[in-house]
């Protein structure tokens, strides 16, 4: 007989253990194996499409951020060059000033200097032509320097051309008053006679002259009438030198370099 | 020569016996289980894994693929039962290279056995699946009377899964048994080898019956019309 009936049960009952033990120690397991492996490529595939996510987020947010940040710096460095041009130009437009202003002050020292010295000149020259004209008249005639100023100015009175005669006599009686002469010494008497000759013979009258001492007069004689004036002195001889001076001042001035 | 290893006896006590059948079974059982637990105790779970861990998932994996594949929805409600007997009968005719042992598969009451698992299971199976009613109408289907040639149907190929995979163990061990007693050199090895890979045909036959009369009685409505799986090989 190939069937022994106690092994077969044997055996049947070998297999249902044979079963539960490869349940218990073999498909268990090894499925719980897999299970948690899928689980975990599941979770790890999720966080990876999480971060994945998150990275294209921080990705656009960074370059969303960096366009800002170049859009700013671009602003602020437009800001920054026309804040500097205007600084520039405010600085420039400073320095021109300064230096024009400067420039103006340099100017203005050298007209005041050269005003001073021509001032200076004039009264140095008027002073020297007087004290050598005076010495020269006491060194070669018997007259004074004021005693020739009295009869040149006299000659004057004498032969005034017709125009200033009539002015002069015009003036006179549109409000007769006094006639001033003043001078910048003290006339002494006898000038003062031939000068009170030559006035009445120009008005023809007697007139009543008043002799007055002007220091700030430059050296001569005035007469005024009314507010009319007719006068000797060596202004215009001062004017002339000074306009010579000035001449050969220019001739030899450096020109100032321009700023 | 011993025709089947029930013949083997190391011990008896009245009808309690103890023969190289049970012995080996017994020894087979210790070394699945045995292997399972000392590759199974330190799985992991990550993405390194050692090739023991590899080469089990594989095979767990293929067996349930391969259920799947037969039509159960459900593979791991199979697994137990379908993988072991793949596996029994697989490491059975595997260890057929050690020298003076004999496949427990070679007897026919171990074979009985098996068969009488699968008589059983598939309508536990079905039942579990269908319901009392529904499985049971499926003796019925087409028509009434076709009860009694579905009843002959369960039996018969109860029988051929039995006779078959003892037919082909037991025929391979008396060739390699009498070659070795006729030609001791080089062709037993061929022949050995030839019985290894009838061993893995075997063991994936029976399984694959056994799932396919399993799918047959879990799927009532599509029982009528899916072919009579069967007693092909």
């Amino acid at each position: 007989m190939l069937i022994d009936w106690f092994t077969v049960v044997a055996q049947l009952i070998n297999f249902l253990i044979l079963v539960g033990l490869m349940k218990r120690f073999l498909y268990q397991p090894i499925l719980d194996a897999i299970d948690a492996r899928e689980r975990r490529i599941a979770t790890e595939l999720a966080d990876a499409a999480a971060k994945c996510a998150e990275a294209e987020r921080a990705r656009d947010d960074f370059r969303h951020r960096s366009s800002a940040l170049d859009q700013q710096r671009d602003t602020l460095l437009k800001a920054a060059e026309a804040e500097a041009e205007m600084r520039r130009t405010q600085l420039l437009t400073d320095a021109q000033q300064a230096a024009d202003m400067l420039s103006q002050q340099h100017r203005d020292a050298l007209a005041q200097e050269y005003l001073q010295f021509k001032t200076e000149l004039s009264r140095l020259t008027r002073d020297e032509v007087f004290a050598i004209s005076r010495k020269v008249l006491g060194d070669l005639s018997d007259t004074t320097l004021e005693a020739r100023m009295c009869e040149v100015f006299v000659q004057r009175l004498q032969h005034l051309d017709t125009a200033t005669r009539d002015q002069l006599i015009s003036a006179f009686y549109a409000s007769p008053g006094p006639v001033w002469v003043r001078s910048t010494f003290e006339l002494p008497p006898p000038q003062r006679q031939s000068i009170q000759a030559a006035v009445d013979v120009l008005f023809a009258t007697a007139v009543s002259v008043q002799f007055a001492t002007t220091p700030t007069l430059i050296n001569g004689l005035e007469l005024s009438i009314n507010g009319r004036k007719l006068g000797w002195n060596i202004a215009d001889y001062l004017a002339a030198m000074d306009t010579r001076v000035s001449t050969l001042l220019a001739r030899h001035s450096v020109p100032e370099p321009r700023p | 020569m011993p025709l089947s290893p029930d013949e083997t006896l190391f011990w008896q006590y009245g009808i309690v016996h103890l023969n190289a059948t049970i012995l080996y079974t017994w020894g087979l059982m210790l070394m699945l289980t045995l292997g399972a637990w000392l590759i199974t105790r330190r799985l992991s779970s990550g993405l390194t894994r050692s090739r023991w861990q590899n080469l089990l998932e594989i095979i767990v994996t293929t067996i349930m693929k391969q259920i799947e594949e037969v039509g159960l929805t459900h593979p791991q409600t199979y697994l137990g039962f379908l993988g072991t007997l793949f596996l029994f009968i697989a490491s059975a005719s595997l260890l057929t290279i050690v020298p003076g042992y004999q496949p427990p598969t070679g007897s026919l009451s171990t074979t009985v056995a098996l068969a009488l698992c699968v008589f059983v299971a598939v309508p536990l199976f079905g039942i579990a699946e269908q319901g009392w009613v529904n499985y049971l109408k499926s003796y019925v289907q087409p028509t009434f009377l076709m009860l009694p040639f579905n009843l002959i149907s369960e039996l018969s190929r109860t029988l051929a899964l039995a006779v078959r995979l003892f037919g082909n163990m037991m025929s391979g061990a008396m060739i390699i048994a009498i070659l070795l007693s006729i030609t001791p050199f080089i062709f037993p090895i061929v022949m050995t080898l030839l019985g290894l890979l009838t061993g893995m045909v075997q063991a994936y036959i029976f399984s694959i019956l056994a799932a396919v009369y399993i799918a047959a009685a879990t799927q009532v409505r599509s029982r009528t019309t899916s072919p009579t799986a069967g007693d092909a090989a």
